[in-house]
């Protein structure tokens, strides 16, 4: 009998490759014949290129070809999901060409490329390309940008704005806020973050000139949404003419999504040269300058309510900063994946916003862990605690008030989840939020607040505890909400799953989606042994290469579990339906009367008479003696297409400590209470739930993309931003409440970003909190050591 | 212009023509096909290519082949012996502390100094000594959890007589 390993911390099958050094990453890879790519980034954060000379790089040792925007006959790279909903938004669209030919748009775009024997000998011809520039005056704020006066970037978008985007009932919600007793406003930055997976990016293209074919090995979360976007949109090529294939991803979140100009200028490379692989691999500071950032909204709320603390609007205008090109779903994410979640968990019944996307002389801005739904998260999270000290009510006290209760689920949003999407509704899903928030003010000691401050005032300590009950949406999307009027990019957002059950009993499956360190060979190995009854050491799990595996839509937006393994389940399904079929032939009984217990397709009252999966797939592969009509081997593909996202959801609550006299400020304690429905391994979620909350107390604390004023990347390297390291972080308290999701038969719903999505805005808070009794209200993020002793100096009416 | 070098590598000597700009890392992983070792900066931040040298874990990144000349040189893959994994790898697997796997090497090797020289620290300890690198998958606890893991199978393997010790390196491995 085969233990059922579905929902058990079995340890990652992935791991032994990975501990022992025998990972394969993209700079893993070496190719016979394999030249090496450099890329010339501009120096400069706007200007026009009057001219470039590569005459003397391309005399220089080494060096086999150099490159410039001219040279390549691809089209500009595309853009795929617009600011839409049903209002017909104009986009002002502009998106990076492979290398750059007229003009830059922001300090590291690439402008040429040198393809040499060696990595060195490329960088070494680098430096004898001569470019005469045009240097240009550059704007890096996204509401100075829209300014009169401000530079502009581009002709087809006046005052660098690349649409206005309403959402919500805006007449609706100017009412409520006129006619509200209590108004609170504030502005609050959501600053700009480079995300850093440990593994920067790298592509190896390779075209072979016997058969036109093109290969590419690249550090990415969307292998088969690449070959799609490079063969039809950028290179024009047949896309059965392209093979993408991602080796082990170390980290993306969100970086690795997007289509990338050197994907193509790689393969381009490789044709030049007569069909030499051809190998790139960013450096940090590249990766700094020139893969996306995240973030980086400024934003206006007004929260209207009554003094009992009943909220009954809220109004958010939001400049989004997309940077000097739009990525490839730059305006999705600060509309759709951010607008649309912003009352949370709360019944508002008045919700409008509206979001001006902006384009800036700095790195194009787009999904980063959370995408959208951080953001969303610390703005009304934000907004709550405003609200409660306005009115002077307990921070848990408002947000119990304004849960929508349990009993209104499927709970139809009003910022517009159901409405502006042209039919094609989502509604959250499931909750019960209560029961979380309860059990973290138990964990965490939120009711003796008050001693604990005095207790820490005593060491010279502000103490303050901050909360955070967010809510997430994931598991993207349904395809027909994604294709609603101009909401999508003329594709779907399904997944897909192969199983084959060899005559051995041995289990390939072939999946669509992608990890970068999620552990998914486990994960789906437990959801298919579970499902076929068989131990997991006898399937393995195949992904990444879109020769082999069946499209999919990749890995981000937490939705491999809930999306992904559900056509895995279904996949199972028809394998058990063939099987079963096969027994009863097998068995000589009807099909109604075999009974599946695990592997075993029993006669229903006859106990002996059973045959084991292992035996009818030998038997079906040899089919010597099949029914009529029924195709030998065990081997079918499912598609699921999600009728709804999920909504995970929970309680965290940050308590920091806040050194009076310097303003350093440390996280003294973290509980977290998440529901992400049921689990398919404990371990595997809570390791995302700790990473997650570090990336999020990072913004709260040390992180920030910071840009001088004339578009120079300050925070350019590891030295100059600060990453979350080992000693600056407690050990995290983690527990959880069950509400499985009802759209999926794994009753999941997806836990790759809820840790960060909901830390931020607790940890924020929690400093908030701690510098309130010297009044004051809001500080921007990150809450550094110099920023929060400023504060306190002129909170104190001192200098600072 | 090259030089020649001498380099003890896990354990097998290798002799190899070097320029003087190279680094060690580069060498390890371009040359000896040691891809374990892994690059994940330009500023020697984050501790990615993090290798023993003469016994004590050096960023290697941050050293010039050159200056190994003459040195025992031990990498991730030098750490299991016949097969059985190292203490640190059987805990980094066992308590979930890695998720995308590209710190890992680093963040063992630089674990395995640290236990040299102190076999048993506390967390804050632990937490101090790894420092140097960076893990943006985890959030480190299950980091942390791994080390003080592997410290307390390595003090239990050092407390006991040989076969004792040879028992609790295979317990170990079995665990695995």
């Amino acid at each position: 009998m085969t233990i059922d390993v579905l929902g058990t911390p079995v340890k990652r099958t992935e791991d032994p490759r990975f501990i022992t050094g025998k990972g394969r990453y993209l700079d893993d890879i070496k190719l016979t014949g394999m030249a090496h790519l450099a890329i010339l980034r501009s120096p400069y954060a706007h200007a026009n290129i009057r001219s470039v000379d590569t005459s003397a790089a391309k005399a220089m040792p080494g060096v086999l070809g150099v490159l410039v925007g001219a040279d390549i006959p691809y089209n500009p790279l595309p853009m795929v999901w617009p600011a839409g909903g049903s209002a017909g938004i104009q986009n002002n669209v502009n998106t990076p060409r492979v290398l750059a030919t007229n003009s830059v748009k922001w300090t590291g775009e690439g402008v040429a490329a040198v393809v040499a024997e060696t990595p060195e000998q490329a960088l070494e011809a680098l430096e004898a390309i001569h470019v005469d520039w045009e240097q240009l005056p550059a704007v890096v704020d996204a509401e100075k940008a829209t300014q009169p006066g401000a530079p502009q970037l581009h002709e087809n978008a006046p005052n660098n704005v690349v649409f206005v985007w309403p959402v919500g009932d805006k007449a609706g919600t100017d009412a409520a806020i006129e006619s509200a007793e209590v108004v609170v406003r504030q502005r609050i930055v959501n600053q700009r973050l480079i995300p850093n997976p440990m593994e920067v990016r790298g592509d190896i293209g390779w075209f072979n000139p016997g058969t036109d074919e093109y290969t590419i090995w690249m550090s990415s979360q969307t292998p088969h949404i690449q070959r799609l976007l490079l063969a039809a949109f950028v290179m024009g090529i047949p896309e059965q003419k392209l093979r993408c294939i991602s080796p082990d991803v170390g980290g993306a979140f969100g970086s690795k999504l997007i289509c990338y100009p050197d994907y193509a200028l790689t393969l381009f490379a490789s044709k030049q040269i007569g069909g030499r692989p051809v190998k790139w691999v960013e450096s940090r500071r590249e990766n700094y300058q020139s893969t996306n950032h995240g973030r980086d909204h400024i934003t206006y709320l007004e929260i209207a309510g009554k003094r009992d603390g009943e909220i009954t609007g809220l109004k958010v205008k939001t400049y989004a900063n997309l940077g000097g090109r739009l990525s490839t779903i730059g305006p999705g994410t600060p509309t759709t994946l951010y607008a649309r979640v912003l009352s949370g968990c709360y019944k508002i019944p008045n919700v409008y916003a509206e979001v001006t996307g902006v384009y800036t002389n700095t790195t194009f801005v787009d999904t980063y862990r959370g995408a959208g739904r951080p953001e969303a998260t610390y703005v009304i999270e934000r907004a709550m605690d405003l609200f409660a000290a306005e009115i002077g009510m307990d921070r848990a006290a408002i947000r119990r008030k304004n849960f929508i209760p349990p009993d209104q689920f499927p709970y139809d949003n009003p910022s517009g989840l159901g409405t502006a999407s042209g039919g094609a509704k989502i509604y959250i899903d499931s909750g019960n939020y209560e029961p979380a928030l309860n059990k973290a003010i138990m964990m965490s000691g939120y009711m003796d607040l008050d001693k604990a401050r005095k207790e820490a005032k005593s060491r010279g300590k502000l103490l303050g505890m901050g909360l955070s009950t967010y809510l997430e949406m994931c598991g993207v999307a349904p395809s027909k909400w994604i294709g609603a009027v101009g909401e999508g990019w003329g594709a779907a957002m399904w997944e897909s799953a192969n199983i084959k059950m060899h005559l051995t009993g041995k289990v390939v499956v072939t999946v669509g989606t992608q990890p970068q360190g999620q552990g998914h060979e486990t994960t789906y190995a437990q959801v298919v042994s579970h499902e076929l009854g068989i131990p997991m050491e006898d399937i393995v799990v195949q992904h990444s290469d879109t020769q082999g595996t069946p499209f999919g839509y990749g890995s981000y937006g937490s939705r491999t579990s809930s999306v992904g393994m559900t056509a895995a389940v279904k996949a199972a399904g028809k394998i058990k339906e063939k099987a079963r079929r096969f027994a009863a032939h097998m068995l000589e009984a009807s099909v109604d009367d075999i009974e599946i217990d695990g592997a075993n397709y029993r006669v229903k009252g006859s106990p002996d008479k059973v045959k084991t999966i292992q035996e009818i797939a030998f038997a079906l592969d040899l089919a010597y003696d099949p029914p009529e009509g029924m195709e030998p081997y065990l081997d079918e593909t499912a598609y699921w297409d999600t009728p709804n996202c999920t909504f995970p959801f929970g309680t965290h609550i940050a308590t920091v400590e806040i050194d009076e006299e310097t303003g350093d400020t440390e996280l003294v304690r973290y509980v977290a209470v998440d529901d992400v429905g049921n689990k398919i391994n404990p371990m595997i979620v809570d390791g995302q739930i700790h990473g997650g909350i570090v990336q999020g107390v990072g913004q709260a604390l040390w992180e920030g993309a910071v840009y001088s004023d004339d578009g120079q990347l300050v925070s350019g390297s590891m030295m100059d931003y600060a990453l979350p390291r080992a000693a600056w972080l407690p050990v995290f308290e983690l527990d959880q409440t069950v509400t499985p999701s009802p759209v999926n038969p794994l009753g999941v719903k997806g836990v790759g970003e809820a840790g960060t999505i909901a830390s931020t805005a607790a940890t924020a808070n929690a400093v908030i909190d701690a510098l309130s009794p010297l009044g004051i209200r809001h500080l921007d993020m990150p809450h550094t050591a110099q920023k929060v002793w400023r504060a306190i100096q002129t909170a104190k009416g001192g200098k600072a | 212009m090259t030089e020649h070098i001498v380099l003890v590598v896990n354990g097998q000597r290798r002799e190899l023509e070097v320029e003087p700009r190279r680094l060690l890392v580069q060498v390890l992983r371009e040359d000896l096909d040691l891809t374990g070792t892994h690059v994940g900066c330009d500023t020697s931040q984050c501790g990615a290519c993090t290798v023993h040298v003469d016994g004590q874990a050096i960023k290697s990144c941050t050293m010039l082949a050159v200056q190994a000349d003459g040195s025992a040189v031990r990498t991730i893959e030098g750490m299991a012996t016949d097969g059985a994994l190292h203490p640190l790898q059987a805990a980094f697997w066992e308590k979930h502390g890695l998720q995308c796997g590209f710190c890992t090497p680093g963040m063992i090797m630089t674990a395995a100094d640290l236990l040299a020289r102190n076999p048993d620290p506390s967390d804050d300890e632990i937490r101090h000594a790894i420092e140097g690198n960076f893990c943006r998958c985890t959030g480190y606890q299950n980091i942390v959890a791994a080390i003080r893991e592997a410290a307390s199978t390595l003090r239990t393997a050092a407390a006991a007589p040989k076969s004792a010790r040879e028992a609790a390196t295979a317990a170990s491995n079995g665990k695995a």
